[in-house]
């Protein structure tokens, strides 16, 4: 239990996929002018994690590794593979079955949900996982069953919610801002976003 | 042919898939700490890009638009496959350091924006014209913060070092060149440079 608490909020803070790893970018910088599309990509990011991980995890670790299906027979080079058909099947599952049950929670995610599917946080959360179950197992960073996978990918999610909804919020002020016409926009966003990434830095030293 | 020029010569400068259309930044931050990884990376892409362009667009007639993006990226992740394992027998050490980010050219924006927006509408060749010039544009944009971060940070670049006496006048390394936030900062003056030289790039808003 103290293995799960410590995972998730070392992954909300120190291993944070966007100011740690620079994860999802693409719509990072996209979709972040305001702060209630963002919460919506947000959520939905947190969402698919949730789901995406535990499937990866089974899949690697009982029918990808050596000796799993057959002995002698190590598949994991399928691995990238087959982490990216789960990843877009399930986004395409997920839409349709939030467009069945929830109607209006659909037409508030609807335009992110396929954009999740080529998301780099997802696609990392799962290649991250991979890294980590062939780590030492007493590390803080080890995760070794469903129950680490899911606090990884809850974490991971809370994290890049934290870091998109806290950037629009700046971005919603600054563009009232008088800066250098060539700074505007994108440019002012990376340093932003460097300056955000810089105070983040000061839970790396988080014991756990 | 000048038309083969134009496909090819655009991304480089003012079309620029990083600086311009903000495609693939993930990756274009992430491994730009030393100049030799990241050369490796933007090499890398560059083919990936270039092969999956003219795959997509040879079997564009014959893949059904409602599960083209299942198929390209089947196409992309087979593509990074190859590159992966190439590169784990070859340049071990950089596989290493590379580590998930070979795996993230999957979900990189650029491969999904060039395959979508060109290779479904253009025949092979220009296709592998516009992969070449897209790549070789992320490449160029991962060269160039690498470089800052790699002489600033680490005071080398590949066997070259900063000579002793600079340090005995009191010349320092800066750390904070290694660490994350600084790639964002230099992307960022790099993005302000190229729009104040070619201002129909800039932002109205």
């Amino acid at each position: 239990m103290e293995h799960f608490f410590s995972l998730l909020i070392r992954s909300i803070f120190v291993d944070n996929m966007i100011f740690a790893f620079f994860l999802g970018m693409c719509s990072y910088l996209a979709v972040s002018k305001n702060v209630k599309t963002a919460m919506g990509l947000g959520v939905a990011v947190i969402f698919v994690l949730v789901v995406t991980l535990p499937i990866n995890y089974l899949l690697y670790t009982k029918v990808l590794g050596p000796d799993c299906l057959v002995d002698g027979v190590d598949l994991s080079f399928l691995s990238l593979i087959l982490f990216i058909a789960v990843i877009a099947g399930i986004v395409q599952l997920v839409e349709m079955v939030v467009e069945k049950f929830s109607p209006s929670l659909y037409a508030s995610l609807g335009i992110f949900l396929p954009l999740i599917a080529v998301n780099c946080a997802i696609m990392g959360g799962s290649l991250f996982m991979q890294q980590r179950i062939n780590m030492n197992p007493e590390s803080t960073q080890y995760i070794g069953g469903v129950a680490d996978c899911i606090a990884y990918a809850l974490g991971s999610g809370i994290g890049w919610l934290l870091a998109i909804v806290s950037l629009a919020a700046i971005r919603e002020k600054l563009s009232y801002n008088d800066a250098p016409a060539a700074l505007k926009g994108l440019g002012l966003t990376f340093i932003t976003v460097g300056l955000m990434a810089m105070a983040f830095m000061c839970f790396s030293g988080l014991k756990i | 042919m000048s038309n083969i020029k134009d496909i090819f010569v655009t991304p480089l400068g003012l079309n620029n898939p990083v600086a311009a259309q903000v495609l693939g930044i993930c990756s274009a931050l992430a491994v730009t700490a030393k100049l030799g990884p990241a050369i490796i990376m933007g090499l890398s892409v560059t083919a990936i890009l270039a092969l999956a362009n003219v795959v997509i667009s040879l079997m564009k007639n014959t893949i059904p638009s409602r599960i083209r993006i299942v198929v390209q990226l089947v196409v992309v992740a087979a593509l990074v496959t190859i590159v992966s394992l190439i590169l784990k027998a070859f340049v071990y050490d950089v596989s290493v350091q590379l580590s998930v980010y070979i795996g993230l050219i999957i979900t990189n924006c650029i491969l999904m924006g060039r395959l979508e927006a060109f290779a479904m509408q253009n025949n092979a060749l220009d296709s592998f014209w516009d992969g070449l010039g897209n790549g070789l544009g992320y490449a160029i944009i991962l060269v160039i913060v690498a470089f800052i971060r790699e002489l600033l940070g680490s005071g080398s670049l590949f066997d070259w070092h900063i000579p002793e006496f600079a340090y005995e006048n009191g010349y320092l390394n800066n750390g904070l060149m290694l660490l994350a936030p600084m790639a964002l900062i230099i992307l960022g003056c790099v993005i302000w440079f190229l729009r104040s030289k070619k201002p129909e790039l800039q932002e109205k808003n």
